[in-house]
Parts: structure tokens; C-alpha cells; sequence
């Protein structure tokens, strides 16, 4: 299991939105760096409170779904007053970036993507920021990854709003595949959580969507 | 090719002429109605566009001194809005264009918004942080629409500031020379207090944040001020994560924040330095632009012109909930939204 080699020196993965990830040595082993670095836009008090309050609970979560037998990265390190997580790197592409070239697997991974989903729902946490740029195609199958809005909640309305904030991230980032994307993760979703609880869970994602703003369906007369 | 534009989906009601060559702008006229209480009465405002709206455009024909044979089109703002207002507009371009037999171009609001900042800043592919008192929400281009990458979850940002500067006591008016009351009140505050900072995934929610500030302001346990500050600071700082997150989503290189709201010079520096750490270019509609007027509906009218699209008369509904995401935008060409 242990991979004693990392060759190559520290390489910067990606300048994520609150996050640098470094792909980088942690005990012979490749590893993500995950550091939150401050943001001088904002107050320095919130700044401390989101960096703090976020790694915090992301390092939890990651160890305990993982611990689940869940494919997360596993948790290696944390310093939370640095805002600083240490991970394992998982290798394999983006399905974002499965799905740009067309790969025929695409289909099969949204279905997998649907089951762990269900699982980490399952876990009682939402994970917040469902997409398909954090999902990465490993070798044994498709990682969910970023927890950094993820948090503990077996609420509806929370479930319902990870799966409502993942449909209209498929729809702005897929639209012409969107369909039968979708549909497959349905499929696997529902595998996990059966058929009654993810119907009542299709019911208030369709009120989340009614709530926002300008919302063609809610119109009840046709203007003149 | 010279268009008349008529802007009227809530305070203002604008009428510009705009021609495909340069000086684009010929005209703009706008008359705003300004209510002495609360916030914008539809049917108050409707009556007040209905008597402005002969003048308005005759003003602009003679500022432009253009002639409404010269003109190529009638473009017109048919939605999102609010419906009454919107119809004052969408009647008089409705008969403008049957009584001069002129093409009659539907416009969508929000995208007139956004291309109006592209031709300010001549933008190729930005991500729209789009700011208003009705609308929140963050675009890039993608698959021949712009499509929503984010979004508020209940109330606008404009609305969140409106709300909370009325509940507080501050407002109207909510925005004096040029500062918004609660950006003027935050002014003094020092002390940063915790309340709800809400982000899902690029969506953000100000209604929680909302309710906790008035409840805290009830409870007099805590300065005004320090309560105007940080509930500016959660809301705006919600803002730019969202925007910075989508940037590193869909690798846009250019940033266009349009609508009203876009005027605070707090939250221009907070872009200005998030776009400096992430070296994009930024794009802040100048406020004379940012807010409603008819020129942005007159220019985005002349490229829908220019792309064969117009509508007969009786097919111009107004769409009170004619979203950014449903309106095909032919002259960006079809590419995916990674790179730019």
C-alpha cells in the first residue's frame, strides 16, 4: 500500500478559490498540500474564523469517511492554526475532463459518483460543493474530493441542496450531455438510498429551485 | 446601423440610440422614479413611465438628431422585471415599431447588462459577477448561452443591502453620493461580529444573514455600526469567493461585474484585489452604465439585429422571469467554458 518513492520535486496542482494544492513528499508518500491561504480582502477576523472553522472541519470529515471504507483522500496531517492539510494524492483525471473528451467511461462514473454521493449522504454529511471538477478518476474507481465546504447534516433541505447545486453545475458545465449524465447518477443514487427516499429528495430539490430568483416554472400567468 | 432602445423593467425609464460605428452612443435619456417610501411600487411606477415616456423619447430622437425613419430597429427590454413596468415599455416599442414598420428586437435585461460592459472594456469571454437589486448571479459563456455558474439561493445582494439599511433605520434614501447607507454606517464600525456566512458550492444566501443581523440589532447588544460592518463584510466577501471559485472552475481571464450594485467602492477594492491575486482583468461597469438605462438595450438590440433576430409585434411578451440562460447569444462562437 505504501508507495515509498515520490519522484519528482514539489509541483503546484492548482490555484483553487480559498486553497493552493501542492503536490508534494509527506513520509515517502505522494501527497496534496492543502493550504488555505489568508485573503486580504477580507476582514482579518472572518478571515481567521472561515480558515480555521473550514480546515477544521474538513480534516474531520475526510478521516471519517474514510474511515467508512468511502473513496476520499486519506488524512495524513493538519495544522489548523496554519489552515494547512496534508492528503493523499489520488491519481487519475479530472471526470470533468473525461467528459470533455467523450470518454465512453463517463457514464459509469456518474453512476459511481451517484452511489458515493449517496454513501457520503449516508454518512450524514453534505459535502457542499459537488461538481465534476472534484471528482477525480482513480484507478479503483471515482474520488470525491475539496470537502472544504462540506459539513454534518442529515437535514432534507442540506441533501437536497448538494444534489440541487450539482444538477446546475452539470447544466452550466455539460449542458448539451446533461440528460443522460444526470440520469446515471439518479441511477446510482438511488441504488444506495432506494427509490421512496430519493423521490422525497427529488421533491425538494425541485423546491430549491423554485426559491431562486426568476424562476420560469414558478410563473403562474402568462404575461402581455 | 442606428437602434432605439426603451429600458423600463422597474425605476428607470431609459431610451437610448446607439449606431454600429464609432461614437456608439448618441443618445441617452433616462427618467427615474424614486419612491418617497419602502421600496419600488410597481404600479406607481408604471403611472410614472406612462407620463414620461412620450417625452423620453422624443429627447432622445432630438439628442441623437436622428429622425425615427433613420432608425433600423426599436429594441426593447421584455423581461425579467417587474410585469407592469415592463409592459409601459414593451407597448410603446410594440406600436413604434407597427406604426413605422421598423423590426422590433426582444431584449433580455440582463444580458444587456453584460454586453454593454463588454463593449466598455471590449471584453472577449469574461465571467459576469452580475449585481443588482433584483439579481445575483455569476456567468461564463458556454455551449452558445451564458450560463449560470452561481446564484443567490433567496435574496439579491441589492436587496440584502436595501433590507437591512430600511429594517435598520437608515434608509431611504439607500444611497447618497454615491455610498449605499449601509457602506456609509459600516464606516465607523471596528468590531467584527460572527454571523451567518453562508456559501453553497458558487450560491450564496443572504436571508439567514439578514435575520441575524435585525435580531442582533433588536437585542441593542451590539453597535450599529459594528453590525453594519459585518454584515457588509460577510455579504461582500461571500461575493468574491463565489466569483473567485467560478474563475477557478471555468478559467476565465477577465472578470465583468455589472448592475447597480457594482457601484460601492468597498466592494470594487475587494475585486480589485482578488483579481490582482489571481491576475485577471477586472472589469467594473462604471456606475453612469452599471444602472438600468436604454443604451445598454439599444446596443445589445443592434448585435440580436445583426444576427436576424427580431419578432413580430404580437409575439413580444414581456417574460417577467426571462432568465440570462435561456437567451441564445450568436455572436460568441460556440467553445466550452475551460480556457477563454
Amino acid at each position: 500500500m505504501i508507495k515509498s518513492t515520490c519522484p519528482g520535486s514539489p509541483e503546484l496542482i492548482a490555484l483553487g478559490a480559498e486553497a493552493v494544492l501542492v503536490k508534494a513528499c509527506y513520509e515517502g508518500m505522494p501527497s496534496i498540500f492543502k493550504v488555505r491561504v489568508r485573503k486580504p480582502y477580507r476582514d482579518r477576523g472572518l478571515d481567521t474564523m472561515l480558515i480555521r472553522s473550514r480546515s477544521e472541519v474538513e480534516a474531520k470529515i475526510l478521516a471519517e469517511l474514510r474511515l467508512k471504507g468511502l473513496n476520499v483522500p486519506a488524512l495524513y496531517y493538519v495544522d489548523l492554526s496554519e489552515g494547512l492539510i496534508v492528503m493523499e494524492f489520488v491519481e487519475g483525471p479530472l471526470l470533468r475532463d473525461l467528459i470533455y473528451r467523450g470518454s465512453e467511461k463517463a457514464l459509469k462514473c456518474l453512476e459511481e459518483l451517484g452511489e458515493l454521493v449517496a454513501s457520503v449522504h449516508d454518512a450524514g454529511v453534505v459535502h457542499g460543493d459537488i461538481t465534476t471538477s472534484n471528482v477525480i478518476v482513480g484507478g479503483d474507481g471515482v474520488y470525491l474530493v475539496d470537502f472544504g465546504l462540506a459539513k454534518y447534516s442529515r437535514r432534507l433541505e442540506d441533501l437536497a441542496t448538494d444534489i440541487h447545486l450539482f444538477i446546475r453545475s452539470v447544466e452550466s458545465t455539460h449542458y448539451s450531455l446533461k440528460e443522460a449524465l444526470l440520469r446515471h447518477f439518479m441511477k446510482g443514487y438511488t441504488k444506495v438510498k432506494g427509490r421512496d427516499f430519493t423521490d422525497s429528495l427529488l421533491i425538494k430539490v425541485k423546491e430549491i429551485r423554485m426559491r431562486g430568483r426568476y424562476v420560469e416554472e414558478r410563473r403562474v400567468r402568462r404575461g402581455i | 446601423m442606428i437602434i432605439l432602445g426603451i429600458e423600463s423593467s422597474a425605476h428607470t425609464f431609459g431610451v437610448g440610440v446607439v449606431r454600429d460605428e464609432p461614437p456608439h452612443i448618441l443618445a441617452d435619456v433616462r427618467f427615474v422614479y424614486k419612491p418617497k417610501t419602502g421600496g419600488i411600487h410597481p404600479k406607481e411606477a408604471s403611472q410614472y413611465f406612462m407620463s414620461n415616456a412620450p417625452e423620453a423619447v422624443k429627447e432622445a430622437l432630438s439628442k441623437a438628431g436622428v429622425k425615427v425613419r433613420d432608425l433600423d430597429g426599436i429594441a426593447v427590454a421584455l423581461g425579467p422585471g417587474m410585469g407592469p413596468c415592463l409592459r409601459v415599455g414593451a407597448t410603446l416599442a410594440r406600436a413604434m415599431a407597427s406604426y413605422y414598420g421598423k423590426p422590433l428586437i426582444p431584449v433580455n435585461h440582463a444580458l444587456a447588462h453584460v454586453e454593454i460592459g463588454k463593449m466598455l472594456f471590449s471584453f472577449k469571454n469574461p465571467l459576469i459577477v452580475y449585481l443588482s437589486g433584483g439579481n445575483t448571479l455569476i456567468a461564463s459563456f458556454s455551449e452558445g448561452r451564458y450560463r449560470i455558474f452561481g446564484e443567490t439561493l433567496d435574496i439579491s445582494l441589492g436587496n440584502f443591502l436595501d433590507t437591512l439599511a430600511r429594517e435598520l433605520g437608515i434608509a431611504p434614501p439607500y444611497v447618497v453620493s454615491g455610498l449605499h447607507q449601509i457602506d456609509r454606517c459600516a464606516q465607523n464600525g471596528k468590531n467584527f461580529i460572527e454571523l451567518p456566512y453562508v456559501v453553497k458550492g458558487q450560491d450564496v444566501s443572504f436571508s439567514g444573514l439578514l435575520t441575524a443581523a435585525l435580531k442582533l440589532y433588536k437585542s441593542s447588544r451590539a453597535e450599529l455600526s459594528d453590525i453594519c460592518y459585518s454584515a457588509r463584510e460577510i455579504a461582500y466577501s461571500a461575493i468574491i469567493e463565489v466569483s473567485e471559485r467560478a474563475l477557478a472552475h471555468t478559467g476565465n481571464k477577465e472578470v465583468l461585474v455589472v448592475g447597480g450594485v457594482a457601484s460601492s467602492p468597498v466592494l470594487r477594492s475587494k475585486f480589485e484585489v482578488m483579481s490582482r491575486l489571481r491576475g485577471v482583468e477586472l472589469g467594473i461597469v462604471p456606475p453612469q452604465y452599471a444602472v438600468d438605462n436604454g443604451v445598454m438595450i439599444a446596443w445589445t438590440g443592434l448585435l440580436l439585429l445583426k444576427h436576424g433576430v427580431h419578432v413580430r409585434p404580437e409575439e413580444a411578451y414581456v417574460r417577467q422571469r426571462w432568465k440570462l440562460d435561456q437567451v441564445d447569444v450568436p455572436w460568441l462562437a460556440r467553445t466550452n467554458s475551460s480556457g477563454s
